[in-house]
């Protein structure tokens, strides 16, 4: 369980979270959607200790993030950062491996390399994986980023935008792996999307961000409708149900 | 569409071992006074050469070359930007700034000592360009070596007002340009704590080429970062500092060497480590025999040879990456 209790957190003198305060808990895949500028990516990396916390606490698995050692959360807690860049010429096979590195340390055993191969099936990187990663294209080179921090083997998962660059069909690809870990491996899995139709799809639980604020918490059913999407968004879009999930058609 | 990918393989690893011992034996037969390795148990005279000059100037030359490549790979790995060095950046200037004030302030203290408070300026010029570097724009790779090569500048500069002031102009050319001619048995030893410092960096080799991702990747795989930082800033302003004050600092090396090895193999610190240690340790030496033979029987320093070698190096690095987009 993730609980984040009464986050305030100021960049430089511009406040950006107000007082947030949020658990969730173990297991399922959890959306996080907002305007830009809502505070997700400030929210998720104080979670993931990238940032120090200012005011409020947040525990994972009952870990307190600013006081327990790395080495322990890095067992704990993955986390891809959106826009991630590696400038160092590394192989796929060997930037999933690193992924590893909290539990082996230096050396990988037989175990590791047999997650690492799984992440890289999983993520449709099998026949990249001896291509130096800065040969291969945006699309690839996200799917080898998911794969590093999949291969962390952590219970929890968050990604930020990790659609980006990704096509359509990639894309469902993701999504569709992430709802298969949490249900089968029972992970939890926190994303940052800025396709709500992706959350509805694809999360248990879709969480709504706005100027530093939790504006909305529910199922996709509970969220996707025109009145809480306008107070999210700022403007007005039909929602419709296809297949039982609703769907908002904001490109109207 | 594959890429070509570069493998060492037993045989390419033979090769290159073979090709440092032949530089080795090269460097212990090469001088002023010929030596053949055959006499050498016969004749006490041969053997004291041996014992006394050459072997020690040959250890020299491979644990500078050695060290200043790992200095200049570990720097890179920090400042997330392949185009800065020791020499380069501050760290070199930095360490000839402090040994000159503790040799002005106090000339009798001993060569630990002044290596000592030389490691100590080295560490905190390093520190403050690494701190700049890392507020540099991202998108402008270029411009964290042209402040390194300004701000090394300024500090040199400093040096030298100091020096003229105080007359010690010709000490510090000493430690400016690297020279193995006077390295005799007795003078040199120092320099194996660079042989410990590249130890250390092979111990903490996954954890470099994690930092080379960045902080946030390192600290979500539960890297100390600001340990490691510290860890890394320390490795190469000791071997700076130990290089300056033994022989003179040697350009480019650190610069040349580990961007070499990361076109042929990549950035995995695990498997070039050697390799650039290697690669360092058999450049420095072969520039110093070509140094003992250019002028025969006169010497040209190996900092010289480096010079020229070097930036023909790094134009076609540069040019390389400009091909490259």
């Amino acid at each position: 369980m993730i609980r984040i209790n009464n986050v305030s957190f100021k960049h430089r003198a511009t406040p950006i979270l107000h007082d947030v305060s949020l658990d969730i808990a173990k297991g399922g895949v959890v959306a996080l959607i907002g305007p830009n500028g809502a505070g997700k990516s400030t929210l998720l990396s104080l979670v993931a200790r990238l940032q120090a916390l200012q005011t409020g606490t947040i525990s994972v698995d009952g870990l307190p993030v600013d006081t327990t050692p790395g080495r322990d959360l890095a067992k704990v807690l993955a986390i891809l950062r959106q826009d991630t860049t590696v400038a160092s010429r590394l192989r796929v096979r060997e930037l999933v491996g690193f992924g590893r590195f909290p539990h082996g340390r230096d050396r990988l055993t037989d175990e590791d390399h047999a997650i690492v191969d799984a992440a890289m099936a999983q993520f449709d990187l099998t026949d990249l994986s001896d291509r130096f990663i800065e040969t291969l294209s945006g699309g690839q080179r996200q799917r080898a980023l998911v794969a590093m921090a999949f291969a962390q083997g952590t219970d929890y998962l968050l990604l930020d935008e990790p659609l980006n660059n990704l096509d359509m069909y990639y894309s469902r690809a993701l999504m569709r792996s992430l709802r298969s870990v949490a249900d089968a491996g029972g992970k939890t899995v926190v994303i940052v999307l800025h396709d709500i139709n992706q959350a509805s799809a694809h999360a248990d639980r879709i969480v709504a961000m706005k100027d530093g604020r939790i504006v909305a918490d529910g199922t996709p059913a509970d969220i996707l409708t025109p009145d809480r999407l306008e107070a999210v968004f700022g403007f007005r879009m039909r929602v419709e149900t296809i297949a039982g999930k609703p769907f908002a058609l904001h490109q109207l | 569409m594959t890429s070509a990918v570069f493998q060492p393989s037993q045989r390419i690893n033979v090769i290159a071992g073979l090709g440092l011992a032949a530089l080795v034996v090269l460097s212990l037969i090469v001088g002023v006074s010929p030596l053949s390795l055959d006499k050498v148990l016969s004749d006490p005279e041969a053997m004291h050469l041996l014992v006394v000059s050459r072997l020690p100037r040959t250890l020299a030359a491979v644990l500078c070359g050695a060290g200043l490549a790992i200095a200049g790979l570990i720097m890179q790995t920090l400042s997330r930007n392949r185009f800065v060095e020791p020499a380069t950046a501050g760290t070199a200037q930095s360490a000839e700034l402090g040994i000159l004030l503790v040799t002005l302030l106090f000339p009798a203290a001993a060569l630990w000592v002044k290596t000592l408070v030389a490691g100590g300026a080295a560490l905190i010029g390093t520190s403050i360009f690494l701190v700049t570097a890392h507020r540099l724009p991202p998108q402008q790779p270029f411009l964290v070596p042209l402040f390194g090569i300004v701000y090394g500048g300024v500090i040199g500069a400093v040096a030298t007002f100091a020096a003229w002031q105080a007359d010690l102009l010709q000490f510090l050319s000493v430690w400016t340009n690297g020279e193995f001619s006077g390295v005799l048995r007795g003078r040199y030893e120092l320099l194996w704590i660079a042989a410990v410092m590249v130890a250390i960096a092979w111990l903490v080799a996954d954890r470099l080429t994690i930092m080379a991702l960045g902080r946030e990747a390192s600290i979500g795989l539960g890297i100390d970062y600001a340990r490691m930082m510290q860890i890394g800033l320390v490795i190469v302003s000791v071997i700076t500092a130990l290089v300056v004050v033994v022989v003179g600092m040697i350009p480019f090396v650190g610069l040349a060497v580990p961007n070499i090895v990361s076109r042929l193999m990549g950035d995995n610190v695990r498997g070039t480590l050697g390799w650039v240690a290697a690669g360092g340790a058999g450049l420095v030496l072969a520039c110093d025999i070509a140094g003992r033979l250019i002028r025969y029987p006169y010497e040209i320093p190996v900092g010289t040879v480096m010079g020229v070698v070097g930036g023909a190096v790094f134009l076609w690095l540069l040019f390389r990456r400009g091909g490259h987009g």
